[in-house]
């Protein structure tokens, strides 16, 4: 009496209900390289029309949140994939900015087509940034933790002597004057200078973060992932740790220097004093607080390094303190509240906002029935 | 003849700084594998500490002993205060953690203090003494020499001769068995940070007088020299961070003699490249601990 189950039940049984595929939009993992530079793009759109939205002010502020950005989406892959750590990013955005003021400055002396005195300073940032940052990821490529960290305080930290020792090339403290062509005429009648800074910023960082998507989403990213996690397995498996790091090294570097030459065009300057070591550190803050390895933790950290700073100096204007003490706050609040800051999120949220997010948003979705 | 002893006694003195700074670092590394990126910051803390004390009192060697005191409860309290509950997914997690200490720290001492350069006497005579007609050495200078002697040895000793130094040493040499040996691992960590604090403290106020001045900022370039003196040596060996030391001490006096002090940074930059490139795992340490 043992098989007389009744068979009927299953049969009538309605058929399985295939689970509905969410859109295609909704899974950025399952995207294919063409899917995600159409996602970039549209990104962009949005962002170029939202700026008719803000004032003069707060799209200055957006055009050097996204020199920020720049930046910071690098070296947040850099830490967060390949495991190198930069204190020194601040060093590959100064090369990009004077890289950008050399050129720029050189090429308002001559009648060249102003889409070439647009875009060409760019292109040099981009250049010397990353061969400077493939010169000292080399001098890196073997090293890991502590070792690559010193290194790279040691750049930032030489750059004002550098600048100073050379004061008749880089212009010493006071730094450089850059000159940069300006909107197009026909965009002039439209749209405020700022506006347009912020255009340019915008597409800057819609470049580097479609890029460096396409990489993260690449099989190069595994081979990255390798290298972080164990060296001698990766070498095993036929990958070259050096390279790989080299590599990641330089593109880092690379999105560094044209967030500077970015900063370069908005500010119309490249000092020292613009990249100092705080500076530096600040961008790793930025990293942290987003989520490390993450291009939308990246987005976060830019927002956080605009907008704290902003509400510090605001906070030191609004109190009526003495001149002396506020002078001293202003910039110091900044630092301790981001140092705070970073010390809190490494020990309660080491996935940063981007990773909090994502566990808010994967708790709705499981008490969601 | 008189300019090159001048030279070298500033550049051994230098140095002497240096490598002490740099011994703090390779205790903390011994000790708990964290290469401490705070340590700058926190040793110019304890500096202010003992720098208020000195306008308080007027008395040096009390200063000298609170700043040891300060370094000490500084070290305490950012060990057990954070580095214990660091997340241990990734060794970068204690660099980044100390990297916020360095911004918290010098953020405070900045509004606190403000950025510029507190002068801090002290009682010797900074003139080099004459023999016959030649200038050899400050008197100072042989203070902090004497000083840095005696706390070397100290510490060598402390390593080398008693049951609390082979405790510590074993339980930087391997925590599992040292525990299993009944030796009081966390305890022998927290030491390490009280150490090493104390002793780099030391360093700084020692070399505010001649070398620093006393800045929120001046622990941020004695760090990379440091840390670069500790890389030369081997980051295992004590003794290597002490010959490190002089040795860079030197070579920098001479280059920024010949050169001008803003030179400093740049060569120490490219003394630091040219280590990772040519002998990355230094030149006094035994083991190939830096690949993999």
């Amino acid at each position: 009496m043992t098989g007389t189950r009744d068979v009927s039940t299953a049969s009538a049984a309605p058929a399985p209900v295939r689970p509905r595929r969410p859109h295609w939009l909704l899974t950025p993992s399952s995207w294919t390289p063409l899917q995600r530079w159409g996602v970039t793009a549209l990104g962009l759109v949005l962002a170029l029309g939202a700026t008719f939205l803000l004032d003069p002010y707060r799209n200055y502020l957006l055009a050097v949140g996204t020199a920020y950005l720049c930046a910071i989406a690098g070296l947040s892959l850099l830490v967060g994939r390949t495991g190198q750590l930069s204190l020194g990013h601040a060093a590959f955005m100064a090369a990009g900015a004077y890289a950008f003021a050399f050129t720029s400055n050189a090429l308002a002396d001559e009648s060249v087509p102003s889409l070439v005195h647009l875009y060409a300073p760019f292109l040099v940032a981009i250049v010397v940034a990353a061969a400077l940052g493939a010169v000292v990821g080399i001098a890196g490529a073997r090293l890991h933790g502590p070792y690559l960290a010193g290194l790279t305080l040691a750049l930032v930290l030489a750059l004002p002597a550098l600048t100073s020792l050379m004061s008749d090339v880089f212009g010493g403290d006071a730094g450089l004057y850059v000159s940069v062509e300006r909107r197009p005429e026909w965009l002039s009648q439209l749209i405020a200078d700022e506006q347009w800074q912020a255009w340019v910023g915008l597409g800057a960082a819609a470049l580097v973060l479609g890029v460096l998507a396409q990489l993260v989403r690449s099989p190069y990213a595994i081979r990255m992932q390798a290298v972080r996690d164990d060296e001698s397995a990766a070498r095993l498996s036929g990958i070259d740790p050096r390279a790989t790091r080299v590599t990641m090294f330089g593109i880092s570097a690379a999105t560094a220097g044209l967030g500077g030459g970015v900063l370069a065009y908005v500010t119309q300057a490249a000092s020292p004093g613009a990249y100092s070591l705080s500076f530096s550190l600040f961008l790793l803050v930025a990293v942290v607080i987003g989520g490390v390895g993450t291009l939308a933790g990246a987005v976060w950290g830019a927002v956080v390094l605009v907008l704290v700073p902003e509400l510090t100096s605001s906070i030191t204007e609004a109190l009526p303190l003495p001149a002396e003490l506020s002078q001293r706050l202003d910039g110091n609040l900044a630092i301790v509240v981001f140092g705070v800051i970073l010390v809190v999120v490494m020990l309660v949220a080491p996935r940063g906002i981007n990773g909090a997010v994502g566990s808010l948003v994967g708790r709705l979705r499981r008490r969601r029935p | 003849m008189s300019t090159v002893l001048l030279l070298l006694g500033a550049g051994l003195a230098r140095g002497a700084v240096f490598a002490l700074f740099a011994l703090a670092l390779v205790l903390i590394w011994r000790a708990t594998r964290i290469a401490n990126f705070a340590q700058g910051a926190m040793a110019v803390t304890a500096a202010y500490v003992a720098y208020l004390v000195l306008i308080g009192t007027g008395s040096f060697p009390l200063a000298v002993v609170v700043v040891l005191l300060a370094g000490a409860g500084i070290g305490v309290g950012v060990e057990r205060g954070l580095m214990r509950y660091l997340p241990t997914a990734s060794p970068l997690n204690a660099i980044i953690v100390a990297i916020g200490v360095v911004m918290v720290l010098t953020g405070l001492l900045g509004i606190l203090f403000g950025a510029d350069y507190k002068p801090i006497s002290v009682p010797f005579s900074r003139e080099p003494i004459t023999v016959g007609s030649l200038a050899i050495v400050s008197p100072y200078t042989l203070f902090v020499f004497v000083v840095i002697a005696v706390v070397v040895a100290g510490i060598g000793l402390l390593f080398t001769r008693t049951s609390l130094g082979l405790a510590m040493r074993a339980s930087a040499f391997d925590e599992e068995v040292a525990r299993l040996n009944g030796v009081r691992v966390v305890r022998m960590r927290t030491l390490g940070w009280m150490l090493s604090s104390a002793v780099g403290g030391l360093a700084v106020l020692l070399a505010v007088p001649t070398e620093l001045g006393l800045n929120p900022h001046s622990g941020d370039l004695l760090f990379v020299n440091a840390f670069t003196v500790a890389i030369i040596g081997g980051l295992d060996s004590p003794v290597g961070a002490v010959v490190a030391g002089l040795g860079v001490g030197v070579l920098l006096t001479i280059v920024t003699t010949l050169w001008g002090a803003t030179v400093g940074p740049i060569a120490i930059l490219l003394l630091l490249v040219l280590v990772l490139l040519l002998r990355p795992q230094g030149l006094f340490s035994l083991r190939k601990a830096r690949l993999a």
